[in-house]
């Protein structure tokens, strides 16, 4: 390995709760890995799992899914629909092989600045121990980019 | 290849943004290795949202026919309205802009120079990419009803309801106490100029109930809040008084023939009694009393009815029942005030096991010339005088234990304490404090003029207070133990009475409250502001407003100045006759719709519609609030959401995934020498 | 055209299970119109011809080719390649050459433990020896050649450049025929052939527009797999527990499973503008299932949630019984890393 593996990890965040902590921890200063980028939607419950599944089938390592606390939503319960749509999409990541450590759901309030950094800080390091996920690889070997033949298997 | 000119803006921020991203080099990327995205001009600039920054782009957008512009600079939450004005006066339409916060979520949070502006750049792609997708909206214009609904009848929603009510638009104010003054009307003094609470507040209770623009329901309080800015339906439970407000006069002979008295654990602070059938204090407004149905002998046992037989007017209607009010107003202002910390909390302290120890609350309404004690400081047996006090600051605030935050008033209040009895008793007076805040106007000067009073001033935190004698003169007394800190020992300072000048927490239903009129609560349940310093009484949610304690700790001017302020940004609402809002639709696309009803319970505010004769869903861009969640249900693809569409989230998503966290991108060409 | 003036016409069958053939020929007596309008130049199914006549046409000899089954190994792509270029109109017949159909299930494992469960696994085989088919074998005559088996199975359209798709687990013969009428008016010069890419053969919006059970606000408690319960006639599956596809699902073939009380499996792939059906019925699905309040500690609102899922048998084979090889991930990810060695699990090596 001539340079060691910086994961790359796509964040989604609602506009009320979770990138105002965004915004809180910048005025904070609270230091975190600049291994994320944020998307920001305004609500958890705009989360298309379809996001996820581009986010990772796109080369990111690893999606962090924020928003307001459970009853806190800035839409009463939408937040539920996320967490509800979370679950589900962890159970079939795991049978299409994405380890569930790689898309985690955490609430962040708007005053939750140094918790928010504090939890990208402890994702980047799980998804790092966790390897590159390099999905064009998983899809390119003898996938649908590159039609090569299989490595033989024998008896 | 995009169809669109693009101009990207990378905002220096003075050293802010510059001091840790490589600004230039990230206008210099975005040109070159963005051209394919249809990047035709990108610039860096000290302060992009100064005058001739934003003129940058104005002049850009009209020489180089940009139809698109990404500003990467701070969080769109403080600078998307600048410069999507930028954008519109430069010709395009404003939510042809996109904002790329580099500041909050780059510069400042991150370290290695390197690193950092590679996210900017992949943030910059995003931001580029996105903005293709962007569409011309026009903001949804919505008619602001005139009528403002008040929430808290405390010295800031008294306020508020004047201001508005004077300006000659209808106010409701909602209080769930039987009358209006809040905390104020309980307290005797205020500080520092030590006027009398009851004279400075009683004028303004009597406006309130007087003013032809203002509906008082106290009694009340708010069920359901429904619709949105400028149309809000609005719920109220007028709780049955068991009293025809209409015959009632106020004379009070009802409260003389009662025969339950109970301790009033609300307005004497559970140091003095009232009736069942009880107006709070005097000079209550409204004039009218309510039944306690608790504790009302009628109500318990069904006999009794003195009140009733007494009543000259015939007012008193035990068949009462509860009213379900619904009004509709504009805008809300909530005054909802604060809880006073319970002081048993802290068991060392010895409230309510140690009896001549008191709380703040229960010193002031002893100090009240028309409270239980007449305004005597006595101790707890009611006739002897202290000789001895010790006033204990911080009480639940500063402290990890209970809350870490200071409640402002304290210390103000301590030193009042300390000023009153030495006036009234002369007895030597201790106050225990950790730090001294007396800012504002005046405050330090009354501090000084305690100081100049004699009072002890000893800076630590207190131990304990104990009735356990250890030393001589110690026996009968109470021991407060405590570090002294400035000589650096511990001291055990015996008196006669103990005051506890507890903090304030916020109300105890705060966070219902706050679902109720969807708006959030800080971690410690204070109501969070939109903006700590420049929009201190607006919300996240357009058209509520907040004023007083409920924001969090402060004193009287300050929940005054509030008060007014939140007033002037409804009367602003009101006579700008139509507000605009952000054009954060969700819509559905009727072709596409195959009438599955996924979507259809999905709207916490019954924006969607279904339309059971063509079986397919609709959607009331008037209720929606944009909040996307029917987008990201709907499985054929058949609702679309403006500014949040797929395309655009998907193209900002593709846009930072293009360049790895350590950089060195397969798209970044080699800068060129010169 | 042929010198006869009839446009030709060839049928092909790769990784598929033989039913969009039977499909074709459940069009009953109009296949005499077929014949009669087309002159057959390829059709292995029901018509000797040898893949070297193909090889013999000029490029754009066959004027309407439909291609069913997915593209699972060498021989697969071989002649999907060589039909492309042999044919002016290529069509992805039905759902295996549109989007992976069954074959592609097999996405969710390796080639290795594919191999390993039909050759050795299968309590129906007979391998004591424990044979595994090997591209090249070594017999005294010489050396034997069979097609190669791939990792992943693909969808036509992901090895060649297709022009329609008509989709279905089968089509039903109703939509062949009536995009066979189109075609053939359009050889006539008597009508305009769809827009190139398009979807024929099907329906614009989802299953739930031809489905008559009576649908309403959904709120789902718990799931029930098709022989646990007994559904309520006339009522929406899914409300009552039952996963069905039809939301995220083309429809044009009459709601034909949900009408029988079979939840809809999804054969007719995604609506226009869905990138991945798999990701939209979770999503929607996900979205009604009622579970966990407001007011509940993060714990026990995970649990009750959790306890809901945990009633969706098999996630991905559901949601992606017929759209795997087009969905965003593909396929699943075996062993670690993609794209390095040791990538097949099992007793491959």
């Amino acid at each position: 390995m001539s340079e060691p593996f910086e994961p790359l990890i796509i964040g989604f965040t609602c506009n009320w709760c979770s990138y105002r902590a965004a915004d809180l921890a910048g005025t904070s200063r609270e230091k975190y890995p600049p291994n994320i980028r944020l998307i920001r939607l305004m609500c958890s419950g705009r989360l298309d799992p379809t996001f996820v599944l581009k986010a990772l089938a796109g080369g990111a390592d690893g999606v962090l899914i924020t928003g307001c606390h459970p009853g806190e939503c800035h839409y009463l319960e939408q937040n539920f629909k996320a967490l509800r749509r979370y679950l589900l999409l962890r159970r079939l990541l795991t049978q299409m092989g994405v380890e569930p450590a790689r898309v985690r759901l955490v609430w962040a309030s708007a005053a939750e600045g140094v918790r928010l950094a504090a939890e990208i800080d402890r994702f980047v390091e799980e998804v790092r121990r966790l390897g590159p996920l390099n999905w064009p690889a998983v899809v390119s070997e003898n996938g649908a980019e590159m039609p090569e033949p299989a490595t033989e298997v024998t008896a | 290849m995009s169809k669109e000119r693009i101009g990207v803006y990378v905002c220096h921020c003075g050293s802010n943004i510059a001091g840790v991203v490589d600004v230039a080099e990230v206008a210099r990327w975005a040109s070159e290795a963005l051209q394919d995205d249809g990047v035709v001009v990108a610039r860096d600039y000290k302060f992009m949202c100064s005058s001739l920054g934003q003129e940058l782009i104005e002049a850009d957008i009209r020489e180089q026919g940009l139809t698109r512009v990404v500003v990467a600079a701070c969080s769109p939450h403080l600078h998307e309205h600048t410069f999507r004005k930028a954008t519109e006066r430069g010709g395009l339409n404003p939510y042809l802009c996109e904002m790329v916060s580099i500041r909050e979520q780059v510069s400042w949070v991150h370290t290695d120079r390197h690193k950092a502006t590679e996210k900017a750049k992949a943030l910059v792609a995003g931001g580029v990419e996105r903005v293709v997708h962007h569409e011309p909206l026009e903001p949804i214009r919505v008619p602001i009803n005139e009528a403002t609904l008040v929430v808290g009848g405390g010295i800031a929603g008294i306020q508020a309801a004047l201001e508005i009510a004077d300006s000659g638009y209808p106010v409701y104010l909602v209080e769930r106490e039987p009358s209006i003054g809040g905390h104020m009307a309980q307290f005797d003094k205020t500080f520092p100029t030590l006027d009398c609470a009851a004279c400075i507040l009683t004028p303004k209770m009597v406006s309130v109930g007087d003013h032809p623009n203002i509906t008082l329901l106290t009694w009340s309080e708010v069920e359901q809040v429904d619709g949105y800015v400028g149309n809000f339906e609005v719920t109220i439970r007028k709780k049955a008084r068991y009293v025809n407000e209409e015959l009632c006069t106020g004379c009070g002979i009802c409260e003389e023939k009662c025969p339950k008295r109970v301790i009033d654990n609300v307005y004497e602070a559970g140091l003095g009694y009232r009736k069942a059938v009880y107006r709070p204090f005097p000079q209550a407004v409204p004039k009218y009393p309510v039944i306690d149905t608790k504790n009302c002998i009628y109500f318990e046992r069904g006999k009794c009815k003195a009140c009733q037989i007494f009543c000259p007017t015939k007012a008193i209607d035990f068949e009462q029942e509860d009213q379900i009010i619904q009004v509709k107003v504009g805008n809300i202002i909530l005054a909802t005030g604060y809880d006073l910390f319970d002081a048993r909390r802290i068991p060392q302290l010895g409230y309510g096991r140690l009896a001549n120890v008191f709380t703040s609350l229960e010193f002031e309404r002893m100090c009240n010339a028309a409270g239980p004690t007449n305004g005597e400081i006595v101790l707890r047996d009611g006739v002897t005088k202290p000789q001895s006090v010790a006033i204990i600051h911080c009480v639940g605030s500063r402290d990890r234990n209970y809350n870490n935050y200071c409640s402002v008033i304290c210390c103000m209040s301590s030193l009042k304490f300390a000023h009153l009895v030495k006036e009234r008793t002369g007895a030597e007076v201790y106050n225990f404090y950790i730090d001294m805040r007396t800012a504002f106007k005046d405050y330090d000067e009354f501090y000084q003029k305690v100081l100049s009073e004699g009072t002890h001033f000893i800076r630590g935190r207190v131990a304990e207070v104990t009735d356990a004698a250890r030393l001589p003169g110690e026996e009968g007394k109470l021991i407060v133990q405590c570090e002294d800190t400035f000589i650096g020992k511990q001291r055990r300072i015996p008196v006669d009475m103990v005051i506890l000048s507890a903090g304030l927490e916020p109300r105890r239903d705060a966070k219902e409250v706050a679902k109720k009129f969807g708006i959030s609560c800080s971690a410690d349940s204070w109501f969070i502001e939109k903006h700590p310093k420049l929009d201190p009484v607006a919300t996240m949610t357009e058209g509520i407003f907040i004023a007083g304690a409920c924001q969090g700790p402060k004193d009287i001017p300050a929940s005054v100045s509030q008060g007014a302020a939140a007033a002037a940004r409804v009367l602003s609402h009101i006579q700008q006759k139509e507000l605009s809002l952000e054009p954060v639709r969700a819509s559905v696309i009727e072709e596409k719709c195959s009438g599955c009803r996924i979507c259809n319970g999905l709207c916490p505010f019954n924006a969607i519609i279904f339309h059971e004769d063509r079986r397919v869903t609709e959607i009331n861009p008037a209720l929606c609030q944009g909040c996307g969640t029917c987008v990201a249900a709907c499985p054929s693809g058949a609702i679309t959401g403006t500014q949040f569409s797929n395309e655009q989230v998907l193209a900002q998503l593709e846009g930072l995934l293009k360049i790895p966290v350590n950089g060195s991108s397969a798209r970044l060409p080699e800068p060129e020498l010169a | 055209m042929s010198d006869n003036g009839k446009p030709r016409f060839g049928m092909y069958w790769a990784s598929s299970c033989g039913g969009c053939e039977i499909s074709v020929l459940n069009i009953h007596d109009k296949l005499l119109v077929v014949d009669e309008v087309f002159d057959v130049v390829f059709w292995p199914c029901a018509a000797d011809f040898k893949y070297e006549d193909v090889r013999g046409y000029p490029d754009g000899y066959i004027d309407l080719c439909l291609f069913n089954g997915a593209i699972r190994n060498t021989e697969n792509e071989e002649m999907a390649r060589l039909l492309r270029r042999k044919s002016k109109v290529l069509v992805a017949f039905g759902s295996c050459a549109y989007e992976g159909c069954i074959p592609a299930l097999s996405n969710l494992t390796s080639k290795a433990d594919t191999l390993q469960a039909v050759y050795l696994n299968s309590p129906s085989t007979e391998n004591p020896s424990g044979i595994l088919p090997q591209p090249r074998t070594s017999v005294p005559e010489g050396e034997l050649e069979i097609p190669e088996f791939y990792h992943t199975v693909k969808s036509l359209g992901q090895v060649v450049p297709v022009d329609y798709t008509i989709p279905g687990c089968p089509p039903e013969p109703h939509q062949i025929w009536a995009v066979l009428e189109t075609v053939v008016a359009a050889l006539k010069g008597q009508a305009d052939l769809p827009p190139a890419g398009s979807i024929i053969g099907a329906g614009q919006t989802a299953v739930c527009e031809e489905c008559p059970l009576t649908k309403n606000e959904k709120t789902v408690r718990r799931f029930y797999r098709p022989w646990e319960v007994k559904p309520e006639p006339g009522l929406c599956l899914l409300e009552q527990g039952l996963v069905c596809m039809g939301p995220a699902t083309r429809g044009g073939c009459g709601a034909l499973c949900p009408q029988v009380g079979m939840g809809c499996r999804g054969c007719y792939g995604p609506l226009d503008g869905v990138e991945d059906q798999g990701a939209r019925m979770l999503t929607a699905l996900a979205s009604v299932v009622e579970a966990g309040r407001p007011g509940m500690d993060e714990h026990t609102l995970e649990k009750e949630i959790e306890a809901v899922m945990d009633t969706i048998a098999d996630p991905a084979g559901t949601f992606y019984r017929f759209s795997m090889a087009h969905s965003i991930l593909k396929r699943a990810r075996v062993n670690g890393n993609g794209g390095k060695p040791g990538l097949q699990s099992g007793s491959g090596e």
